[in-house]
């Protein structure tokens, strides 16, 4: 059990919430994720790290309700407890000094993104973030971003804010005026496609996190597989960053929709739910 | 069966027990041409009809006192009991089933227990056929059926549980060291019970948020309750074991860390983590899942009942590809959530299956079909990407390889298809390498299991042991089960002697 002492939303849909963990607030690295299950029924499922106090104890997780489990998640107040809460897991991103990096980020990609970006910087590089999602309230983490980016471009797909455009934009931008020794691309997986498409065309080294299903995140289920330069791999242990330019990101579209009737039929239960509930006296 | 298999037990303890005066008076009571004269008990099970449709009702029923006594007096209390060498943690089993038949059940129950953490557990899921069944005077002797010692086991350790006199077993007092298991299967609970009884202060530690590893994630409601596994666990509370779930051994924090905390030792019994697919075109498609995922889902988050948050996919035409355990266990929990077909695929012939032959029975009262001697070599899609049918090839079976079985061998030429909308591949399992891979110093194979002392289960690190599937790359609950035993008994004295 562990509890929530912070909330915050950053959209309707995006709601960041910091939680007591105190090993794994120790522990995480730039690039880990943790398991969580929200209610004794709950689902387990992966959520990246977005930060961490390791004095206070506690994590930073951003969460964008899509289906009942991030939902359920969404809906805790500070005080509450998530049922379980595990990590840290995955690989932790590989950093170091190479120069200049290039750091995309797409919606609540953002937030994972963010500790990334502040251990590249930490390590001495020249941090340029590209920052995108479809309207202006769903750019967020745009100041912590900025404090350790040494530029930062907006992006948003209505012109609501910053540039009108999509994330590969911003990208070329940068690309063009600079010499960028690698890049790292996190949010949808239709946006890391285009993303490392890009790179793949300018010849520059490309890493992407990805966010698959998961059951337990330790290896065990193999339902976070993944296409890897021709060879199955898993997300949750020899992930979930990877070399863009290798991944099947077809395979892994497809397969992000492996249960997509299984968790609508959810969703709308659960919507269905909810609206009894508050209609209630 | 080989040293690493057995633990010893010493036949002069054997010998003065069988001399007790109630044993002597129990074999004078009643001629052993008398007792081969019984026919072995048939175990009561839900019919084939009910069970296909409930995912949580056991099949074996249990026998009832009347059954059970009559069983025990079957067993000649043999001079040289062969079958506790069958035992992989050297179960007294004369003792225990004479006490069966003496009427002295929860006696039966504590002697089981002076050996193994887990009898209810062992009594449903241990190949006994292969173990101290295939040992026992009836086999080697009068060629008859042996005596039915799992269903014995199981019914002294349920009697004990249902009578609510439940005797937890002496633990020596305690000694203040810390030790730590990595895991909470099979492995690590029998390593638990034992440290605990020599006065160690145990502490289990389970990446998942169940307790139990395989008898909870993998072993289905209908062969083995999780109520069953719950109540030994707490047999192991009792006797001081304490259980930290959501804590991953070498990522939460690092063994270091735990080293700082005091813990003095560490059992590895983190199990056999990754599955194996078999790498062929298609397998990557929506609709086909192992068996880890497939099992965990129903078993684990109970995705089969309506209240679960977790989604399940429910096939029309099944197969499941193996032919060990957990593909049984697999096909028929595809049957009872809705499957018309549900089919094994399997590339050897029946006589080669690994899994019990109980379980195939079964698997074949439930109305399982047998594809053996054929294997998968494509799968295929519709446009979203599901599985809808799959390309399947005859074997035929050549020379012994090195498990000592036929080697299976394509037929060219005889392909044929399947229509499938779900695929359970249950080929087997690769090590966990999360531990590993935090520990530097540790000797690992390059299949990736833990490189132990086979007697002692001690790893290159002097304090660490190790045990079960991250050993063995694959085996059974009474395996492992016996390899903690073996790691408790060689750490307590690598303790004592530090």
């Amino acid at each position: 059990m562990n509890k929530i002492v912070e909330k915050e939303y950053f959209s309707e849909k995006v709601v960041k919430i910091v939680v007591e963990a105190p090993e794994i607030a120790r522990s995480r690295k730039a690039g880990n994720f943790v398991i969580l299950r929200v209610g004794e029924k709950g689902e387990r499922f992966p959520l990246t790290i977005a930060g961490a106090d390791p004095e206070k104890g506690t994590i930073i997780l951003v969460v964008q309700t899509v289906g009942v489990s991030s939902s359920k998640l969404a809906a805790l107040q500070p005080g509450d407890f998530i049922t379980d809460l595990v990590g840290p897991l995955g690989k932790a991103t590989h950093v170091e000094k190479k120069g200049t990096i290039l750091a995309a980020g797409g919606g609540v990609g953002i937030a994972p993104m963010l500790p990334i970006v502040e251990a590249f910087k930490k390590a001495g590089n020249r941090v340029v973030s590209v920052i995108a999602a479809r309207s202006r309230d769903l750019i967020i983490l745009e100041e912590q971003i900025r404090e350790w980016s040494d530029d930062v471009i907006v992006m948003t797909d209505d012109g609501s804010y910053g540039r009108q455009g999509l994330v590969t934009t911003g990208m070329e931008e940068v690309i063009l005026r600079e010499k960028v020794d690698e890049c790292i691309v996190i949010g949808p997986a239709i946006m890391m496609k285009f993303a490392a498409l890009l790179t793949k065309k300018y010849n520059i080294p490309t890493l992407a996190s990805l966010n698959t299903i998961m059951v337990d995140g330790t290896g065990m289920c193999g339902a976070c597989r993944v296409t890897v330069g021709g060879k199955t791999r898993f997300t949750c242990v020899d992930g979930p960053e990877f070399d863009a330019h290798q991944i099947d990101f077809d395979e892994m579209l497809m397969r992000l929709g492996g249960y997509r009737n299984e968790e609508k039929q959810a969703f709308d239960n659960y919507v269905h739910q909810c609206q009894c509930q508050k209609e209630k006296p | 069966m080989s040293k690493r298999e057995t633990m010893s037990i010493d036949p002069e303890t054997i010998k003065k027990e069988r001399s007790a005066g109630w044993r002597e008076e129990l074999r004078s009571k009643t001629k052993n041409k008398d007792r081969v004269a019984i026919e072995r008990v048939h175990m009561p099970e839900l019919e084939a009809e009910i069970r296909v449709h409930h995912q949580d009702r056991e099949v074996n029923r249990g026998l009832t006192l009347a059954q059970a006594t009559l069983e025990a007096t079957r067993c000649m209390d043999c001079v040289t009991p062969t079958c506790i060498e069958g035992c992989p943690v050297s179960i007294n089993i004369p003792k225990f089933i004479k006490y069966i038949e003496s009427g002295d059940i929860l006696s039966a129950a504590s002697t089981l227990k002076e050996t193994n953490a887990l009898p209810a557990v062992c009594g449903r899921v241990c190949p006994q056929e292969k173990q101290c069944e295939s040992r026992c005077f009836y086999v080697e002797k009068l060629k008859k059926p042996p005596v039915a010692i799992g269903y014995l086991e199981r019914f002294a350790a349920d009697y004990e549980r249902e009578s609510g006199s439940c005797n937890i077993p002496e633990t020596l007092p305690p000694n203040g060291i810390k030790v730590a298991t990595v895991g909470s299967g099979p492995a690590a609970l029998a390593f638990a019970g034992d440290m605990a009884k020599y006065g160690y202060d145990v502490t289990v530690f389970e990446a998942l948020h169940e307790i139990g590893g395989v008898l909870k994630y993998g072993i289905p409601e209908f062969r083995l309750p999780n109520a069953i596994v719950d109540f030994e666990l707490e047999n192991l509370r009792k006797m001081g074991v304490k259980f930290v779930t959501n804590f991953i051994v070498g990522r939460t924090a690092t063994f270091d860390d735990l080293k700082e905390q005091g813990f003095k030792g560490f059992f590895i019994g983190s199990g056999a983590g990754l599955p194996r697919f078999m790498e062929i075109p298609g397998e990557n498609f929506n609709g086909i899942l192992s068996s880890n995922e497939y099992l965990t889902r129903v078993n684990l988050m109970g995705a089969h009942s309506d209240d679960s948050d977790t989604p399940i996919l429910r096939g029309k035409n099944v197969a499941v590809i193996g032919g060990g355990n957990t593909a049984m266990d697999s096909v028929r929990t595809a049957l009872r959530l809705g499957a018309e077909r549900a089919i094994i695929i399997y590339r050897r012939s029946e006589v080669e299956m690994p899994a019990r032959v109980e379980e195939v029975k079964h698997a074949k009262e439930e109305g399982v079909e047998f594809m053996t001697l054929c294997n998968p070599v494509e799968y295929f899609a519709d446009k979203n990407g599901r599985v809808n049918r799959m390309r399947v090839v005859r074997m035929g079976l050549g020379e012994p390889d090195a498990s000592g079985r036929r080697r299976p061998m394509v037929i060219e030429g005889s392909e044929f298809d399947l229509d499938v909308d779900l695929v359970i591949v249950a080929v087997g399992v690769s090590p966990n390498p999360l531990v590993p891979a935090s520990l530097p110093g540790l000797n690992v194979s390059r299949w990736g299991t833990i490189i132990v002392d086979e007697d002692k289960m001690q790893t290159s690190i002097p304090e660490m042991f190790a045990g079960g599937d991250i050993v063995r790359g694959g085996a059974t609950v009474i395996l492992a089960m016996g390899d903690g035993r073996r790691a408790a008994e060689h750490m307590h004295s690598f303790l004592m002697t530090k």
